[in-house]
């Protein structure tokens, strides 16, 4: 049914609608909408989970990871340094143990200096955690990547955890028009979770053994890429299969616009999608021959898809709303995007935008544009240089 | 009861000779039975019985972090409740694990009131990493991070007194303190923890770490252990509720017998004695004996 709903509200009505056993979080702007609706499911008896206010993030994700391994559904939901990397220690544990948890992640910089406001650095900062990303443009995409999220987290051939994310208050606190799919609904597409094993008295196993050097390691680390790539193609079925009922494909890990003959390319994560949409439609009215790659699945990296979306793009420029410190590209994303299209001449620049919660507008995304096309890249736009 | 004939903590684990976590591993599982889902921190014991792809235990077992047994456990005992499962969950931590850096995730479980036991094997040191001071180390005991030398004695502080100060304080339905020299006594208190609703704590001192505390034999694990006991460094008492329901009664020995056995405290005696350090460490002894009445009078 479609409504008028705060995007953190709508978080929430997805994690009710997937029928967690257990939610475990810590509150942190910008994700504590999220906590305090489904505290509030709880305490009205809308939602039949067990709720635990814990002390600590690392507490909140360490819970979940034992309510996973004893065989439940959990969810938490988290944000920036406070959260995600007082988590971190747990994140990798998470997917090295192949728990399927599903956690959202409102995204927001990383101190010092502290911000609470929106940019990507934190989830971007655990890329290589073995969790599966998704990141949602608007308040309706963020809402159903969640009932994806768990569909292919608990495939069998993936047992993985996934983050799904979206840019803290532009999004979390932002209100639309969303369609919250009914219970009905939600239980015909995400099916109970079966564990694939789990703590049992009655068939004991161990889980998160040591791995004495040097026999087992590097196997259990190339298992877990195997899955997260396997990740790739169940996400992407799950995307269709919930397109085939909702009326919404998410089938692919990309979205094109206005790609065909675009002289100049932007690849971008999340909100900002839809400011550099809008510019592109100006551009093109302008006679400006511009197109947009939006990454919807950041790992595992949809190398083939934006090779195949970017084919023939002369310049490619990768909006970043995180910074690689001490990197050459600057960005984090630019050069996964650059290696996905090494050898076909495509040149690809990233920017650093965005930061700490700096407005980004359409004239902004011109600006890059033209800089893309004189070749200037790999820095920082937007710095104010009179306070440098 | 449970069957006290069951082994579930099997042989063919990695511990060195006459490792008092060992031995403790095999009795807690005898106290529990075979209902039991055990949560395990970071440290020897974790890797001594779980070298991939062998594993020592035959009850559920899992491993996450050094510091966040207590919130796994948490979680195992929502997913159980919410499942109407009869497993019990019972965490098995280090001294370092549950003094230092478990800390928070023990307080927050506690406070929770997770129906849940929680036991420290306590060798008073990290010794998975090399024997470093951990919050469980004894005054004056020389670790590699607190080792004796000219301008030291070792250990600069007093053991933390965790059960009643932290555990009791948080209001624990069950608290209680053991010792691998007494083995019937620590599977009394783990069928009787893991019988009592509520978050219930067990702490027991597994020495000696022939290699940590060195010094003696590996075969003398059970007489270091009575010597703590017996000298008053270490205490067995339960406390139900918030009160001390019964303590362990002994004609007290001297502090030096248990002290002069093991290298931890060599620097004490060599090249001379130290008498006003042997003395602190004395009244820390009487200071326990006294709290916790466990001298015999003479016409006991
Ligand atoms: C967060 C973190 N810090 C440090 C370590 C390194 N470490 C592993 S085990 C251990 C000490 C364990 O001590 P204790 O809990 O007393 O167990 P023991 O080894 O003595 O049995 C340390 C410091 C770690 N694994 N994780
Ligand atoms: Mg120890």
């Amino acid at each position: 049914m479609m409504q008028i709903m705060e995007g953190s509200h709508a978080v929430a009505e997805a994690a009710k609608l997937c029928r967690p056993e257990v939610v475990s979080a810590y509150p942190i702007t910008p994700q504590t909408h999220i906590v305090e609706r489904l505290a509030e499911m709880v305490a009205d008896g809308e939602l039949d989970a067990e709720y635990l206010c814990v002390e600590s993030e690392l507490s909140a994700l360490s819970v979940c990871l034992g309510s996973s391994a004893a065989g439940s559904r959990v969810y938490s939901a988290t944000s920036s340094q406070g959260g995600l990397m007082l988590m971190a220690e747990v994140v990798f544990n998470v997917a090295g143990m192949r728990q399927p948890i599903v956690m959202s992640i409102a995204n927001r910089a990383l101190g010092a200096p502290l911000s609470i406001w929106n940019d990507q650095q934190d989830s971007i900062s655990l890329r290589d955690a073995g969790w599966f990303h998704l990141y949602g443009e608007d308040v309706q995409e963020m809402t159903d990547q969640h009932f994806i999220a768990y569909k292919a987290a608990e495939q069998h051939d993936v047992l993985l955890p996934g983050f799904v994310c979206f840019d803290g208050f532009i999004l979390s606190h932002t209100y639309e028009p969303v369609d919250i799919p009914t219970q009905e609904e939600i239980d015909a597409f995400l099916p109970p979770y079966v564990p694939y094993n789990k703590l049992d008295a009655k068939a004991p196993i161990s889980m998160g053994m040591y791995a004495p050097p040097p026999d087992y390691y590097m196997e259990f680390r190339h298992e877990t890429d195997q899955a997260l790539q396997r990740a790739g193609a169940a996400i992407s079925a799950a995307g269709k299969e919930f397109g085939e009922m909702f009326g919404r494909d998410y089938s692919g890990h990309t979205e094109s616009y206005r790609m065909d003959d675009a002289d100049v390319a932007f690849v971008a994560l999340g909100s900002l999608c839809g400011t550099v949409k809008d510019a592109i439609d100006e551009m093109r009215a302008d006679g400006i021959k511009a197109g947009l790659v939006k990454i919807r699945t950041f790992r595992p990296f949809p190398a083939t898809e934006i090779a195949r979306a970017l084919a023939g793009v002369p310049k490619v420029a990768v909006l970043e709303k995180n910074i690689s410190l001490g990197s050459a590209m600057k960005g984090a994303v630019g050069p996964e995007v650059k290696d996905a299209v090494t050898g076909t001449g495509i040149d690809v620049y990233s920017y650093v935008l965005g930061l700490g919660g700096r407005d980004i507008r359409k004239k902004d995304i011109r600006a890059i544009a033209a800089l893309a096309e004189k070749g200037v890249g790999n820095t920082f736009y937007g710095l104010r240089t009179e306070v440098l | 009861m449970v069957d006290k004939s069951l082994e579930l903590f099997d042989c063919g684990h990695r511990a060195c000779g006459g490792c008092g976590p060992a031995l403790l591993a095999r009795l807690i599982l005898k106290g529990t039975g075979e209902n039991v889902i055990v949560v395990a921190s970071t440290g020897c014991m974790e890797v001594f019985s779980t070298p991939y792809p062998e594993t020592a235990w035959k009850v559920p077992w899992i491993h996450s972090l050094f510091e966040n047994a207590a919130a796994v456990a948490s979680g195992v005992e929502a997913s159980l409740k919410h499942n109407n499962r009869t497993e019990k969950v019972v965490c098995i931590c280090g001294d370092g694990a549950t003094f230092d850096i478990g800390m928070l995730c023990i307080s927050g479980a506690f406070e929770r009131g997770h129906d849940i036991t929680y036991i420290c094997y306590d060798n008073e040191a990290y010794m998975n990493t090399g024997i470093q001071r951990s919050g469980a180390t004894p005054y004056d005991a020389s670790t590699t991070t607190s080792p004796a030398g000219r301008l030291s004695t070792g250990n600069s502080l007093p053991k933390k007194d965790l059960p009643p100060q932290i555990l009791n304080a948080h209001g624990a339905s069950y608290v209680a303190t053991a010792s691998v020299a007494y083995p019937m006594d620590v599977m009394k208190k783990v069928e009787k923890a893991v019988n009592t609703p509520g978050a219930c704590y067990i702490q027991v001192h597994t020495p000696p770490c022939s290699t940590g505390w060195g010094g003696f034999d590996g075969s003398k694990t059970i007489e270091i252990a009575k010597q703590a006991i017996e000298c008053g460094l270490w205490v067995n008492y339960e406390m139900e509720n918030g009160e001390l329901t019964a303590a362990k009664k002994v004609r007290r020995i001297p502090v030096e017998t248990y002290l002069k056995a093991q290298k931890r405290f060599r620097h004490l005696f060599k090249p001379q004695a130290v008498t006003e350090e042997i003395a602190k460490i004395q009244a820390i002894a009487d200071a326990n004996a006294k709290k916790y009445g466990i001298d015999i009078e003479r016409n006991e």
